[in-house]
C-alpha cells in the first residue's frame, strides 16, 4: 500500500469507525432544545441521522449537551461523524462553530493540512483527516456528519438564540 | 437472442490482435497514482475511445466543419455527407435503416424524447397520426426494478403528467427479472413495457423475447435500454422486435455528448416533435409551423456533429472487429471477473455462472463498504465504480445502499482482472475486517 493510502486511513480513523462513538440515537433530555437531520450522500448512499440536545439556561452560553446519531457509511464517513461527536460534545456553540470552520478549512487543503497549529489542534483526532482532503471523491464522506450537525442544530433553534454566539 | 448463441461460433482474439486493440487506445497507455499502470474497470460508466475516434473529430473540425442541412457551398456538404454516413453507420451496426436513427444527446435524452412524444400526444400535439399514443388515466407502463433511474424517472413523470400508472417486475436473489406475474403484470391497460437489455450493475441479459412477446400481445409499445448491450453483444434492433431503443455513444467507444434513438420508422413519422426549433420544420408562419418528417423532425437545433461522426466511427471500429468476437472476448473477461466469488466476504449482487450475463459485476465486501473497497484498488491504479450506478431500487432490493461495480470492454485483459483479484484479496485484512 503506498504513503498517501496509509495518509488516509490513519489508525485513528479506523479505530473510530471501528468502534464509533455516540451511535445509536438518545432522546433529548427534558427542557432542553432538540434537533435531529438527516443527511444523504446521493453518490455513494452514505446516511446519517443526528440529534442534538442543547443546554441553556440563563447563566452561561448555550451548550451541545449530547450528540447521537445512526447511520451507515465508508469508514470515512462513520469515523468523521464519531471524532465530531466527541470534540463537540459539552462545547459552547459558538466554539463548535469555529470547530466545523476549521475543520472545512482542512478539507480544503488538498493534503496540506493547516497553518494555524493551534486550530488543527482543536480538531482532536480530525487531524487525522488530512490525509483524506487529498480525494476530492472522499471529502464529502468527511463532511457529511458535520452537515448534518449544523442542520440539526440551526432546527433546534439554538443558533437563534441571542447566547449561541451568532455575532461572529 | 441471448449471449451465449452469439458468441459460441466466434473465434476469441489472440493474444497479439488484443495488444493491437489496447495500442489503439492512448489513455489505456497512461499511468496513475504515482506511476501504476491503469487497470480500467469502468467502461459500464463510460468506455476509453479508440484513435480513429479521436482522429475523426479532429478530422472533422480541421476539414469539414460547417453546419450541416444548411448552405449550399462544399463545406456545408461534405458536412452533411459526413453526419448522413455517420447515421447510416450507426444504423447498420444495430441493423436499422438510417430512418430509424435519431440523434440525440445521449440515451437518457432518448429515453427522454419518447416519453414526451407520448406526453405531446396526450396534450393532444401531433393530430390523428399521434393518436396513437395518446395515454388516458389508468394505462399503464411497465419498468423493472433493474433499471437505469435513466429507464426509469422519465416513466415515472410521465405517469405524473398523464395520469398513467406505474407498475414494475420484480428481480430475484439471482439479479434476474423475475417474470413469474407477467400475465398479471401486463395486460390490457399496458401501454409502454419499457426494460433493459443488459443491466448496468448485475451485467444480466433481460428477457427482451418474453417482453417483447407479452407486450405484443396487449398491443403495447417496447422501448429498450440497449445502453449496456450495444456495446457488448451483437443487436440486431429489428430483429429483437423493439418499437423503441435507446444508446449512447461514450460507452461503444464513440465521444460524449452523442446517443440515439432508434424507433420503427412507422412509428417516428406519426410522433409529434418534442424539442422544437430551427432545423426541425418545414414552413413557418406568425400563425403555426410544419414539421419535417423525421428523422430531422427531432433533431432541433445546431447538432452534435463532430460526436456523432465520431460515433460512427466507433460502431465501424467494432463491426471490422466483429461484435461476435468482442462478445466471445468480454464472455471469457465475465468468467474471470466472478472468480472474486473465490475471495472469502466477497459476495457479487447477480448472477454468478456466465449463461446470458456480460462482464460487469457489482460486489460487497463483509464488513468494508465499497467505497473504502475501490479507495484501496484505486491505490494500485486499478479503477471500479462504487455507488448505487443510477439503479438505487435495485440496489434497495438486495439490502445494500452501494456496490463497488468492476466492468469490462474489448480492450479488457485477463492479467487486469487477475490484479483485481489479487488487489481484493487485501482488501478485508486492510480493514481488519476478518
Ligand atoms: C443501463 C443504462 N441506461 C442508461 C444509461 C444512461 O446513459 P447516458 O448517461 O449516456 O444518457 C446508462 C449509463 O449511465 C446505463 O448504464
Amino acid at each position: 500500500m503506498s504513503g498517501s493510502l496509509e495518509q488516509m486511513y490513519q489508525q485513528v480513523i479506523l479505530d473510530h469507525a471501528k468502534h464509533p462513538h455516540g451511535r445509536g440515537l438518545v432522546e433529548p433530555a427534558a427542557g432542553h432544545l432538540a434537533g435531529e437531520s438527516h443527511q444523504v450522500n446521493p453518490t455513494c448512499g452514505d446516511e446519517v441521522t443526528l440529534r442534538v440536545d442543547v443546554r441553556t439556561d440563563d447563566v452561561g452560553p448555550a451548550v451541545v449537551s449530547g450528540v447521537s446519531w445512526e447511520g451507515q457509511g465508508c469508514s470515512i464517513s462513520q469515523a468523521s461523524v464519531s471524532v465530531m461527536t466527541e470534540l463537540v460534545t459539552g462545547r459552547e456553540i459558538a466554539d463548535v462553530r469555529q470547530l466545523d470552520a476549521t475543520f472545512h478549512a482542512l478539507m480544503a487543503s488538498r493534503g496540506k493540512g493547516l497553518d494555524d497549529d493551534a486550530a488543527l489542534d482543536a480538531l482532536g483526532d480530525g487531524e487525522a483527516f488530512t490525509g483524506v482532503s487529498q480525494y476530492p471523491a472522499r471529502i464529502k464522506c468527511a463532511l457529511l456528519g458535520w452537515a448534518a450537525l449544523k442542520d440539526s442544530l440551526a432546527r433546534s433553534g439554538a443558533l437563534a438564540d441571542p447566547t449561541g454566539g451568532t455575532d461572529d | 437472442m441471448t449471449a451465449a448463441d452469439t458468441v459460441r461460433p466466434a473465434e476469441a482474439l489472440t493474444a497479439s490482435e488484443l495488444a493491437a486493440v489496447r495500442a489503439d487506445f492512448p489513455l489505456l497507455g497512461r499511468t496513475v497514482r504515482g506511476g501504476k499502470p491503469l487497470v480500467y474497470l469502468d467502461s459500464a460508466a463510460t468506455s476509453q475511445k479508440p484513435n480513429v475516434v479521436l482522429e475523426a473529430e479532429v478530422e472533422f473540425y480541421e476539414q469539414r466543419n460547417a453546419a450541416v442541412h444548411r448552405g449550399a457551398h462544399q463545406l456545408a456538404e461534405e458536412a452533411t455527407e459526413a453526419f448522413e454516413s455517420a447515421r447510416a453507420a450507426v444504423a447498420s451496426f444495430v441493423g436499422a435503416d438510417d430512418g430509424e436513427i435519431v440523434w440525440t444527446p445521449g440515451a437518457t435524452a432518448a429515453i427522454n424524447l419518447v416519453a414526451y412524444a407520448f406526453s405531446n400526444a396526450t396534450a393532444g400535439r401531433g393530430g390523428a397520426a399521434a393518436e396513437r399514443f395518446r395515454l388516458e388515466p389508468g394505462d399503464e407502463i411497465v419498468v423493472t426494478e433493474a433499471e437505469h433511474h435513466a429507464n426509469l424517472v422519465p416513466w415515472q413523470e410521465l405517469c405524473a403528467r398523464t395520469g398513467a400508472v406505474l407498475r414494475w417486475f420484480g428481480v430475484g436473489d439471482d439479479g434476474r427479472v423475475d417474470l413469474s406475474d407477467v400475465d398479471s403484470v401486463i395486460g390490457d391497460r399496458t401501454r409502454i413495457v419499457a426494460f433493459g437489455h443488459v443491466s448496468n450493475v448485475t451485467g444480466a441479459v433481460g428477457p427482451v423475447a418474453e417482453l417483447v412477446a407479452a407486450a405484443r400481445r396487449v398491443g403495447a409499445y417496447t422501448v429498450l435500454d440497449a445502453c449496456q448491450s450495444v456495446p457488448h453483444l451483437p443487436v440486431d434492433l429489428p430483429a429483437l422486435g423493439v418499437d423503441f431503443a435507446a444508446f449512447s455513444a461514450h460507452k461503444m467507444l464513440g465521444p460524449t455528448g452523442v446517443g440515439v434513438l432508434y424507433a420503427r420508422r412507422e412509428l417516428l413519422e406519426a410522433m409529434p416533435p418534442v424539442t422544437t426549433g430551427g432545423s426541425m420544420v418545414e414552413v413557418v408562419t406568425m400563425e403555426a409551423t410544419t414539421y419535417a418528417p423525421p428523422p430531422q423532425r427531432f433533431e432541433a437545433g445546431t447538432q452534435m456533429v463532430a460526436q456523432a461522426v465520431g460515433m460512427g466511427v466507433a460502431a465501424q471500429w467494432l463491426d471490422e472487429l466483429g461484435m461476435a468476437r468482442v462478445a466471445r472476448h468480454e464472455q471469457e473477461l465475465a468468467a474471470e471477473l466472478l472468480r472474486i466469488t473465490e475471495i472469502p466476504g466477497v459476495r457479487v449482487i447477480g448472477p454468478t455462472d456466465t449463461r446470458d450475463r456480460l462482464a460487469v459485476v457489482s460486489f460487497v465486501v463483509d464488513g468494508v463498504h465499497a467505497h473504502d473497497v475501490s479507495q484501496v484498488l484505486d491505490d494500485r491504479g486499478i479503477a471500479v465504480r462504487v455507488g448505487h450506478h443510477c439503479a438505487q431500487p435495485l440496489h434497495r432490493r438486495f439490502g445494500v445502499a452501494a456496490t463497488a461495480r468492476a466492468s469490462a470492454s474489448v480492450y479488457t485483459t485477463v492479467d487486469e482482472i487477475t490484479a483485481f483479484r489479487e488487489a481484493l484479496t487485501g482488501v478485508r485484512a486492510f480493514f481488519g475486517a476478518e
